[in-house]
């Protein structure tokens, strides 16, 4: 079995996993307490929008999917800040708009096409080296910012009214977060899927929130918990021949069963 | 003469041109403690809101400490009507509380709570007789315990004005007495304002009252009025009695003069007096 991490696309495809651990351990977290997972599902679909964009124009993906992914973000949360009372309807509409014309638009790309299934379920085993000093330096950028305003963050999570009227920068703050979910998004899905990406920002997160008395702690947790999700995910893919991604939130998924059935932190 | 902590002047409320409040003025002085009563969707928690530059006023001025709604935040403590905090929050009762000393705009919102930050909060805890529960994870007290932590975290960064809306809410009996004696104390250091829908609430060392249904009315002491029962209970005489509850409480059996301006809420003429 250890042979195996001797292939270089096994090494990388470990590398990526733990990455986007750690990436979704934080920004999970954030995303749970902060009760946003269905814009977040809504920002990974409609990505698919600014990746049928790139094809068609010829140009290079992750940019161009970047920057499209932030646009819907920042229509979302500027959606949510306004009128709130129609956010979950209009982030319906953006999230099925946005995967409807990356289909489009791909449909008209001639010549190759992307598969829809390596862009649900990702590539995990074939991640250049490229995309992991990417995904590192994603890392990087969103540790800091989030150790940076741990506190207003905490704040804002925890009571945003509370927060506003204390003078926090919650539109500011909210709009910072979106900003990142669309980017770790982003960044994640060209290696492990859209469907994975939503998994691994809700499932650990879920099972720390219950078992931990710190945001921070929960950050922690997360992560380690989707570092073992993804490495065990990976290794029983390797060893039945089926296919990672898959593998992945089928561990995640027994994992989040496996805590229900256990008792909660006590107070 | 010293400067008002609160000074509304002509304020509307309108929100999708419904009207919420209407032509509202008042001044509210320094150290004063004020009771703001009226019935449920009369418009006392907008009336917090709009002082705490939640939500924006569609007409009329609002100064807070001298400062435009929302400035002021470092200098104002809080307590929500609904704390909307998602129940299972991963924090314990004493960073909740901290999260009271955090400081207005950019400044604030980098770092971890100091040791000072830490022992305000156990000082506010200790007010709210809370201390014991420090290191619990908030998710697993009581509705009225939580209130509590509430409360702690409105008072820790010892605010010049203490807003609280509803604060008696889902307390008991003998913590609300408790409760009352605290903002007693409080109010020798700071300016207090309390919204409630519960009459009873003046029990307790209010100074003045403010009647708020869509209008504002304004009373210099703390007697209850005619109006006030209107207000609270949706007319004197009604299927509501609310003699019961002033028996039950230690407020003087007294009745002021009906409002003199033509806009005073209808008060029906046997008067509601006990």
């Amino acid at each position: 079995m250890m042979d195996v991490l001797g292939f270089d696309f096994m090494q990388n495809a470990l590398a990526a996993g733990l990455l986007a651990s750690l990436i979704c351990g934080v920004i999970g977290s954030l995303v749970v307490v902060n009760r946003i997972v269905f814009i977040s599902g809504g920002i990974a679909h409609a990505s698919y929008g600014g990746v049928g964009l790139a094809f068609i124009l010829g140009l290079p993906v992750l940019p161009v999917t970047s920057a499209f992914t932030v646009c819907m973000a920042l229509i979302m949360a500027l959606v949510t800040l306004r009128a709130r009372e129609r956010v979950d309807t209009v982030i319906g509409v953006i999230w099925a708009a946005g995967m409807a014309m990356g289909i489009i638009l791909l449909d008209f790309t001639p010549g190759y096409n992307v598969d829809l299934m390596s862009y649900l379920f990702g590539s995990i085993l074939a991640v250049p080296r490229s995309d992991l000093w990417l995904m590192a330096g994603l890392a990087a950028v969103v540790i800091a910012l989030v150790l940076v305003f741990y506190r207003g963050f905490m704040v804002m999570s925890f009571d945003e009214e509370f927060a506003r009227s204390r003078g926090v920068p919650v539109n500011f703050l909210y709009i910072l977060l979106i900003v990142m979910v669309g980017l770790s998004v982003v960044m994640i899905i060209r290696v492990v899927g859209l469907i994975l990406v939503i998994a691994l920002l809700t499932i650990p997160p879920f099972i720390a929130e219950r078992r931990t008395r710190s945001l921070r702690v929960m950050m922690i947790v997360s992560t380690v918990l989707s570092g073992i999700f993804t490495v065990s995910g990976l290794m029983i893919s390797y060893a039945l021949d089926i296919t990672s991604g898959a593998s992945i939130i089928a561990v995640a998924a027994v994992g989040f069963f496996i805590s229900l059935l256990i008792p909660q932190k006590t107070a | 003469m010293a400067e008002p902590v609160v000074d509304i002047q002509g304020l509307n409320y309108s929100p999708d041109g419904l009207p919420v409040l209407k032509n509202v003025d008042l001044r509210i002085e320094r150290g004063d403690y004020l009771a703001v009563l009226g019935p449920n969707g009369g418009g006392k928690s907008t009336l917090l809101k709009l002082m705490l530059g939640l939500v924006r006023p569609d007409g009329g001025t609002i100064r807070v400490l001298g400062l435009r709604p929302g400035d002021a935040g470092g200098r104002i403590g809080y307590l929500p009507q609904h704390t909307e905090v998602a129940s299972s929050f991963p924090i314990t009762v004493l960073e909740a509380v901290c999260m009271g000393t955090v400081r207005p705009g950019f400044r604030g919102m980098s770092g971890r709570h100091s040791k000072i930050d830490h022992e305000k909060a156990r000082q506010a805890l200790k007010k709210v007789d809370m201390l014991d529960a420090q290191g619990r994870s908030l998710a697993r007290l009581s509705g009225g315990q939580k209130q509590r932590v509430f409360i702690a975290r409105a008072l820790v960064d010892s605010p010049e004005l203490l807003l609280l809306d509803e604060p008696t809410a889902s307390v008991d009996s003998a913590s609300r007495t408790a409760l009352f004696t605290l903002l007693n104390e409080l109010n020798k250091d700071m300016t207090v304002i309390m919204v409630s829908h519960d009459i009873s609430s003046l029990a307790s060392g209010v100074k003045s009252v403010a009647c708020v249904n869509r209008t504002l009315h304004f009373h210099k002491a703390p007697e209850i009025t005619d109006d006030m029962f209107t207000m609270t209970y949706g007319g004197a005489g009604d299927q509501c009695c609310p003699v019961e509850l002033v028996t039950h409480g230690h407020v003087p059996h007294r009745v002021l003069a009906p409002h003199e301006q033509a806009d005073a809420v209808s008060t029906s003429d046997e008067g509601g007096d006990s």
